[in-house]
């Protein structure tokens, strides 16, 4: 199953990547999109999967050997609600740049005078 | 958008998905849950209710502005940091109390539940923040 | 001593903040603090003559074993009285030379910052410390050069000194490096300790050319020496006590301090010597044709400072001894002739001699004691400067061989500063002088004292240099030369050869200075034909060549910095993207240890159609289509999280995800459509990119899984997570408890972008 996903993880980069190459601005946040799923996945990936056996306690409290790793989880977590603040944030300077420009070029992004 | 439907269906929906929110933000430490996802799912309650009537509806039912809820949740994430200072570790020790609750029932307060709350707040501030920042606009009146 | 340095740190920011009442006193202060420090160092010379050094150590960066070190030894001695008692003629000086200056606040900090730097520096005992000091010495420079700011000329002056003085220093840092390494110390006493082994390595050579290049910057040797008549753009007190006698003698200390170290060597005798003459000479020569007063004076200081490394590089006992004696001649002549210059262009409105003359009439005194230091100047008895000649030319007589010709062009050079001498005397004060843009007169007590006290030291000195030799000299000799020597000095040394060259140098001299003077035609024919053999003016040099540096840079950033977006994408994609699959190739004996597995096939099933709906995001035309593509790919992956084993993970991403798709839809109404802005061939070579940098990563991924550097810090969190933090779920009490740090950081993340995002569009709210 890893080569599976590790066939997605590429195949998100590489979405990724084309997407980040086009002029349009949108197309270029979709590709950050792409790119962070693509990131994730792949830290995800690195630390092994386990399926069926979460990283909770039971009763006893007791750890067992077969549980998920939860650091890669918990990172990708973290990774997962910064990249919705910076998306969130290339959207508005996005917005706020065609409102001022007019333009969804990113060529046109060329030089800083007006 | 003023869909009689998904007013009425907010109505409902809008407490359902804050219950649940809560229920998640107090059951994190033991079961799936926790201060971001409680925080977005109350975030996406108000959100949905933007929707269904107006973002200016949503934020004046509100009463409490999304930076305040921001200013919250650091407060309580700041707040969670001091008793295990004051008891004498490092800062940001987890500190414990457990109070004895009705029957067998034990519940244990942790400054963690408090650091979580401040997520969660914050949580939900920023999204309804990024929400009516993006949603200003006439044509949505 | 750390103490006194102490002192000078302190007091400088603090009489800043003078009461407004005292503030006019500022500069009697601070002399008074000059003349105290003088006073400590004149109470420990006794003490000297007992321990060969004082030494305080302070531990400074132990772990890389840097100590802050300050040593009292005869050599340092020499230097902090120079520095501490020119230094207070010159508060004292300044005092009336600057009253009618704005910012004089500014300037005395400066000046006062810079004695306590350069105190510093001589009492270093640790080269790394010292070239910290060093540096500090050349910043304040270029404030002080840099103080009339608003004289273009000034600025360029002061940036063009910052930059050789600054690449010297850089320099000079090397070379302390690289034979700092040899010994793997930085500290004076360890390198003396281990001198031969310095000498001895392959470091030795470069080193000390990187150690010479900082000197010679430093005390303005050729081919540097452009930048100290440059500096003369600097006020008056700062001519006097920087460039002539304390900053560019820091050069000179440097090779004093390390000729126990790196001297001896056919590299240093043969190096040194040459810069030094050379310096010399252009010194001389150069000083005889200028018309300005303060640009002779900087050209004599060269001449005098190649004088000085001359004789440090001959690195004999005698031309040792004789650097340190002309080392006080110099000082005390050239101070106060920088004195005497800035008082008669502040009396007379102009520094042009040719509109200069006659002013014995109005300024007596003055005219008295610039005789007295020219005198001293030209080496003629009975001042000091006669007898730092005569032990100069003692010393050259004495060399072997090539030493013939140093003497003759020491003799010519001599020559040469007598007639400059003489005519700085005749031009200025005698003769006529009806051009003049004031009439002078000579109030100013304080002008004339910093000059007349160094006169009479010249003076006084000259006839009883037992004072100054048996103790200051001697001790500071026994520093740079290690036996112990008698120093002797007495001005008549009765009739020798040396005295022969004296007589002679006097008399070609006075004849040269007569003829310049009978026929004014000289010089001008001079002055053209220096300009056309010297048609190549240094300083233009510089500027030149640091212009077409910028504009080389300029057109390299052009190139480079081309402003497209994609491009800098692609080129770094591409770049990163080579250097790993470079890696993998090197690497290559590596087998995949996972098994291919369709099973379970629901997982496949999902992964292929994350796959599609990613591919068709990526082509599709339409905005929203691809947005609802690209959140099937996002809700495809947190059922993948949710099947792996994370579950907070899983319901995050779907409640991001929908987020996102929600916030994009609440821009997208007012956004324009696709526009199909590349060609069909850009599309294929991005593809290529993207393909590139996919492969490659799918390599990484797969190779990823197998890796383990160290045993997982996870097993830490799930052993903990009950026992210590009271969780069950792991991944929230990592999250909230063991690495809570992080996740306030990411709050503090979300926040600043919410904030960013409202601060953003809020404008458009009040435009409506």
């Amino acid at each position: 199953m890893e080569i599976i996903l590790a066939i997605l993880v590429g195949v998100q980069y590489t979405a990724g990547v084309y997407m980040l190459l086009r002029r349009s601005i949108l197309k270029f946040i979709i590709g950050i999109i792409f790119m962070s799923n693509a990131t994730n996945l792949l830290v995800f990936l690195s630390a092994g999967i386990t399926s069926g056996s979460p990283a909770f306690l039971g009763e006893s409290a007791e750890r067992t050997d077969e549980l998920a790793d939860p650091l890669p989880q918990a990172l990708v977590l973290t990774a997962v609600v910064i990249g919705l603040g910076i998306l969130v944030f290339i959207l508005a300077l996005k917005f706020k740049f065609f409102s001022v420009t007019g333009t969804d070029d990113l060529d046109q992004l060329k030089s800083t005078e007006e | 958008m003023n869909s009689i439907i998904l007013q009425i269906a907010s109505r409902y929906v809008r407490w359902l998905l804050l219950i649940f929110a809560v229920i998640a933000l107090l059951r994190g430490h033991n079961y799936p849950g926790g201060g971001f996802i409680g925080g977005l799912l109350a975030g996406l309650s108000i959100v949905f209710e933007g929707f269904a009537y107006s973002p200016r509806y949503a934020l004046d039912k509100l009463k409490f502005s999304p930076a305040g809820f921001i200013a919250t949740g650091l407060i309580l994430i700041m707040a969670s940091f001091l008793p295990g200072v004051l008891t004498g570790g490092k800062l940001m020790t987890g500190t414990w109390v457990s109070l004895p609750f009705l029957f067998d029932w034990e519940v244990k307060l942790g400054t963690p539940l408090l650091f979580d709350t401040g997520i969660f707040f914050a949580v939900t501030g920023v999204t309804l923040l990024f929400f009516f920042s993006l949603k200003q606009d006439k044509q949505w009146k | 001593m750390q103490r006194v340095l102490l002192i000078y740190l302190l007091f400088a920011p603090a009489l800043l903040w003078l009461p407004e009442r005292i503030k006019k006193q500022r500069a009697l202060l601070f002399a008074l603090v000059q003349l105290g420090v003088f006073a400590y160092f004149i109470t420990r010379i006794p003490l000297l003559s007992e321990v060969p050094l004082i030494r305080e150590v302070t531990q400074w960066i132990p772990g890389i074993g840097l100590d802050l070190e300050f040593t009292l030894d005869g050599l340092s001695m020499i230097f902090s009285l120079l520095i501490s008692g020119i230094g207070a003629l010159v508060f004292l000086y300044a005092r009336a030379y600057m009253k009618n200056y704005r910012n004089t606040g500014r300037f005395y900090f400066f000046l006062f910052l810079f004695s306590g730097a350069m105190l510093g520096l001589v009492l270093s005992g640790n080269l790394i410390q010292l070239f910290i000091f060093w540096e500090l010495t050349t910043f304040l420079s270029f404030m002080l050069i840099n103080f009339f700011h608003e004289k273009e000329a000034s600025r360029n002056a002061a940036f063009q000194s910052l930059f050789i003085t600054g690449f010297g220093g850089l320099s000079l840092l090397t070379g302390i490096i690289l034979l700092g390494k040899v010994v793997d110390s930085y500290s004076v006493s360890e390198w003396i300790l281990r001198a031969s082994e310095i000498r001895e390595s392959p470091a030795y050579l470069p080193g000390l050319i990187l150690i010479l290049i900082g000197v010679m910057t430093k005390s303005a040797q050729f081919p540097f020496h452009f930048w100290l008549p440059g500096a003369m753009e600097a006020p008056a007190p700062v001519s006097s006590y920087l460039h002539s006698a304390t900053m560019v003698k820091a050069g000179f200390f440097l090779l004093a301090r390390l000729n126990p170290v790196l001297g001896g060597t056919t590299e240093w005798t043969f190096i040194i010597p040459l810069v030094g003459v050379v310096t010399m000479l252009t010194g001389s020569y150069f000083a005889i044709t200028r018309t300005d007063l303060k640009s002779i004076l900087a050209y004599t200081t060269i001449n005098a400072l190649g004088i000085l490394i001359l004789l440090m590089g001959i690195d004999t006992k005698l031309s040792v001894k004789a650097a340190l004696l002309f080392l006080f001649v110099h000082a005390f002549y050239k101070a106060s002739l920088f004195m005497i210059a800035g008082m008669i262009e502040k009396k007379t409105g102009t520094r042009e001699i040719g509109l200069l003359g006659g002013l014995v009439r109005y300024m007596p005194f003055t005219f008295l004691i610039t005789v007295l230091v020219a005198f001293s100047m030209a080496g003629l008895p009975p001042m000091l400067g006669f007898l730092g000649k005569e032990l100069i030319y003692e010393a050259k007589v004495q060399l072997p061989g090539i030493g013939a010709l140093i003497l003759v062009l020491g003799v010519v050079s001599n020559v040469l500063m007598v007639a400059v001498s003489l005519l700085f005397i005749y031009r200025i004060f005698l003769g006529k002088g009806d051009s003049m843009p004031r009439i002078p007169d000579e109030k100013g007590f304080l002008l004339l004292l910093g000059p007349g006290i160094l006169a009479l030291l010249s003076l006084f000195l000259g006839l009883f240099p037992g004072l100054l030799g048996s103790t200051l000299v001697q001790s500071a000799l026994a520093v740079v030369h290690a036996e112990g020597v008698e120093v002797k000095l007495k001005l008549w040394h009765g009739f020798n050869e040396v005295f022969m060259l004296s007589v002679m140098t006097v008399v070609l001299g006075v004849g040269l200075f007569l003829l310049m003077l009978r026929k004014k035609v000289i010089q001008e024919r001079w002055n053209n034909l220096n300009q056309r053999i010297f048609y190549i003016q240094l300083t233009r040099v510089f500027t030149a060549a640091l212009d077409q540096f910028v504009r080389f840079s300029e057109r390299k950033t052009r190139v480079l910095q081309h402003g497209y977006h994609r491009y800098y994408i692609l080129t770094i994609i591409l770049f990163a993207a080579l250097l790993i699959w470079l890696q993998i190739f090197v690497t290559r004996g590596w087998v995949i240890e996972t098994g291919f597995s369709l099973q379970p096939f629901y997982i496949s099933g999902l992964v292929l159609l994350i796959i599609l709906s990613t591919i068709f995001s990526a082509v599709s035309n339409s905005r929203l289509t691809s947005i609802i593509a690209l959140g099937v790919s996002g809700y495809g992956i947190s059922l993948i999280y949710l099947y792996y084993s994370a579950i907070d993970l899983a319901i995050t991403q779907i409640l991001v995800e929908t987020l996102i798709v929600v916030m994009f839809v609440l821009v997208l109404q007012r956004l324009p459509r696709f526009a199909r802005l590349s060609s069909r061939l850009t599309k294929i070579r991005d593809l290529a990119v993207a393909l590139i940098f996919g492969s490659v990563m799918t390599l990484l991924a797969l190779k990823a899984i197998r890796l383990e550097f160290s045993a997982p810090i996870s097993d830490f969190f799930l052993t903990n997570s009950y026992s210590g933090a009271f969780g069950r779920n792991v991944v929230n009490v990592i999250l909230v408890d063991f690495r809570a740090l992080d996740t306030l950081g990411e709050v503090v993340v979300l926040t600043v972008s919410a904030f960013g995002v409202s601060m953003l569009l809020r404008k458009n709210n009040s435009e409506k």
